[in-house]
């Protein structure tokens, strides 16, 4: 037991309470993501209830398509992740690594896919406050829904960054070997993380891309 | 009372020294300390726009600062207050010394997170002065949206960022404190043997780490807004501005009860240790913090009776405001069982604790008033709601923050602090307080709106006791900063436990060791069972 004892901060008495701790303290922090995520999703309410019309023509100008696949590419992305800590669990170094390196691969083809998007927005001028030219039907509520797509995939797309930090960093852990079965909390709780990312993303692709597309401008 | 031998005890004060121990320190006990010295700087620099801004309302015209310098100083008067003062004081502070204390653990359970914690507090403060030294901003603590968003000309978006910042400190430290308590309590320290502190700690944090994030989503649209000119909160453009005080104020009313709740847990404390007795209906006081925390969430609509919320509305959020009421009472109820048949010695803590049953009283009771809808739409944005809060704020709070700064010095430095200055700055605190914020309330009920710099001439008369009573309570804030300071080198030197309390936190050295204890303890009574001292100090 002398090599777990290692990583046993001095404040717990033992592993088992220091995971319980690690663990506890993430779905904790996650709480709190719903919470932050909830103020947009509360706002994203609001308007598309009061301006259903206008948010059904906005929603035909983002293509479904990229939408379906980058969701598609982050599920795997956090199937991956899974397979990332029962690797660590089951004490596979190399496939731990190579999970996470898939995991991270598939990430940064979500945030790709996803900036492409912003930058076909961008040239079609329905970036608010950037390049908003869109003259159509209803154009106010119709910058109301861009405005409200750029913050809260911004924000998504900012906790993806985020995430790809945490795994490269967790992946050169694995690498020098730090993560055993009997010591694997960061992967477990990293991977909390993730899938509440993808998870979010769940919500955010039908509420954007999917609601409402009938609806011609 | 037990003479302290102090030569050779290894503490966390003395444990390591230089400039490098303190800014890297993990120890829960010197990181709250941290805080303390920052928090200390915030009261004082907010203390002075309250300075001047009383300055300003002695006489009827604006003749001391102008209309616009006087916006920003109330705006950074309440921001300072609220979100650099208040919000981390008992937590941060008192909390962050005396949870693993009061859990018979040797630090909290994530000792690096609560260093990043104070970090990110003194990042997000260093945001706000440099906003307010290059010129401050005008738009209130409350941002309000369109002022904030399209007419404010001031520094709007650097100090939203900064309260932005702030609030992850907030975040994680709740984080951090809900954390230790699940997994990190002594053996035979069930959860109904936790002091009441640890209760309204706990509360207080689901508070912080469910209601912070709103705020901060809600400010980084704010800043967006400022920034890009969405149309998020600009009804021209579709948004709507009613929408942002709701979002604000889930959380910024839930944020009282982050202020107040810890105060209530200290007050539980002093109550029991004065009165030598448990305190009454342990676990009504337990689930009364709770409760608050729960009910909390459910009222922010009592904030806008007259921003065009729907009628209905008002109606329901007016009820669940009542019910606060309940908890509340419960906790003052309790408290003075307590003090009934207990052995009452009048100690300066017991002064403060007396002090914020009586000011959070008033202040609860005008609190009802207010959830009144009839009544509110009179007062609203009147000096009766600023007298309102004040007496929540720094009378509850404030009161209780100092009784427990008092009560715990002792633990905290090893040295008591001067008796006789610590009653009689109590009572200057007491007086200047009621002489402050009484007269605001007749005033705001005959009509003297918050936030004008110039009034007509028949309210000179209440504004003049007001400011006397500031000057009063200056002084009554100045005396112990500078008792405290003195008694770190020529106070007399405490003993473990000079209040014979129970409480875990008395059981070990004063200054307590790097490790808190030097075995883990083991908890075999209920919390406030006063017998097991008796025999201590007898055996």
């Amino acid at each position: 037991m002398a090599n777990h004892s290692l990583a046993l901060r001095h404040q717990f008495e033992d592993v088992a309470q220091q995971k319980d701790a690690s663990t506890l303290g993430m779905w904790i922090f996650l709480a709190t993501e719903i919470l932050f995520f909830g103020g947009m999703f509360c706002c994203y309410t609001v308007y598309r209830a009061s301006y259903p019309h206008a948010f059904g023509i906005a929603s035909n100008h983002l293509e479904v398509l990229w939408g379906a696949v980058s969701t598609v590419v982050l599920i795997c992305s956090s199937y991956f992740m899974a397979c990332s800590v029962n690797s660590a669990a089951t004490g596979h170094r190399k496939a731990l690594v190579g999970f996470l390196a898939l995991t991270i691969v598939l990430a940064v083809a979500f945030l790709v896919i996803e900036m492409s998007e912003w930058y076909l927005l961008y040239k079609e001028g329905l970036m608010p406050g950037v390049n908003f030219t869109y003259k159509g039907i209803d154009p106010g509520h119709v910058q109301l829904f861009f405005c409200m797509y750029f913050a809260m995939t911004g924000l998504h797309a900012s906790h993806v960054t985020i995430g790809i930090v945490i795994l490269v960093i967790l992946a050169f852990r694995a690498y020098a070997g730090v993560f055993t079965p009997a010591y694997y909390t960061p992967v477990e709780i990293s991977g909390l993380y993730w899938h509440f990312v993808d998870l979010v993303w769940i919500f955010l692709f039908p509420l954007y891309y999917l609601i409402a597309r009938h609806l011609q401008g | 009372m037990i003479t302290a031998t102090v030569e050779a005890r290894d503490n966390y004060l003395t444990h390591e020294y230089g400039v490098k121990s303190w800014l890297l320190t993990k120890d829960h006990k010197r990181i709250a300390l941290l805080y303390l010295a920052t928090i200390t700087f915030f009261f004082f620099l907010g203390g002075i726009f309250a300075t001047v801004i009383r300055l300003e309302l002695l006489t009827p015209p604006g003749d001391l600062v102008s209309s616009q310098t006087y916006n920003k100083l109330f705006s950074l008067h309440g921001i300072i207050m609220v979100f650099l003062f208040l919000i981390p004081s008992i937590p941060a502070t008192l909390g962050n010394f005396l949870v693993p204390l009061m859990l018979g653990c040797k630090d909290l359970a994530f000792p690096k997170l609560n260093l990043l914690s104070w970090y990110i507090l003194v990042v997000g403060g260093l945001f706000v002065l440099y906003a307010m030294l290059i010129g401050g901003v005008d738009t209130g603590w409350t941002f309000y949206v369109p002022l904030s968003t399209s007419y404010a000309n001031t520094y709007v978006i650097l100090t939203a960022v900064g309260v932005f910042i702030v609030g992850f400190s907030s975040i994680l430290t709740g984080l951090n404190f809900i954390v230790t308590v699940h997994r990190m309590r002594a053996p035979g320290l069930t959860w109904f043997r936790l002091p009441l502190f640890i209760w309204s700690i706990y509360a207080t944090s689901v508070i912080q780490v469910l209601a912070t994030p709103v705020i901060a989503v809600t400010l980084l649209l704010v800043a967006l807004e400022r920034g890009f000119h969405l149309g998020i909160f600009d009804p021209a453009l579709g948004g709507d501005p009613v929408l942002f005080q709701h979002l604000f104020w889930f959380y910024s009313h839930p944020a009282v009860y982050i202020m107040v709740l810890p105060g209530m847990g200290v007050v539980s404390e002093l109550v029991s240790t004065y009165s030598r007795k448990k305190v009454f209906g342990y676990k009504f006081v337990a689930f009364a913090s709770v409760a608050i925390a729960i009910l909390g969430f459910l009222v922010w609509g009592h904030h806008m009776f007259v921003a065009g919320q729907s009628v209905y509305a008002s109606m329901v959020f007016s009820m669940l405001s009542y019910l606060v009421a309940v908890p509340s009472a419960i906790k003052v109820f309790n408290w003075t069982a307590t003090l009934y048949k207990g052995s009452i010695s009048y100690d300066t803590p017991m002064l403060y604790a007396f002090g914020f049953i009586g000011l959070f009283t008033m202040g609860g009771l005008t609190g009802t008033f207010l959830a009144a809808l009839g009544f509110d739409v009179h007062v609203t944005d009147t000096y009766f709601v600023v007298a309102h809060f004040h007496y929540i704020m720094v009378g509850g709070t404030m009161m209780a923050y100092l009784g427990g700064l008092h009560y715990w010095w002792p633990k905290i430095s090893g040295r008591m602090y001067p008796e006789g200055w610590a009653k009689l700055s109590a009572l200057v605190v007491f007086l200047g307080f009621n002489l402050t914020f009484f007269p605001q309330f007749i005033m705001g009920y005959l009509g003297m709106p918050r936030r004008y710099h110039a009034y007509p001439e028949e309210f000179q008369v209440y504004h003049v006791l007001s400011t006397a009573g500031a000057s009063v309570l200056a002084v009554g804030y100045l005396i112990p900063a500078m008792y405290f300071i003195w008694s770190l080198r020529y106070g007399p030197i405490a003993p473990d436990n000079p209040w014979r309390a129970t409480g875990l936190e008395w059981q070990t050295s004063s200054p307590p060791p790097p490790d808190n204890f030097e075995i883990t303890p083991v908890v075999t009574h209920e919390a406030y069972d006063f017998s097991v001292v008796e025999e201590m100090t007898v055996g």
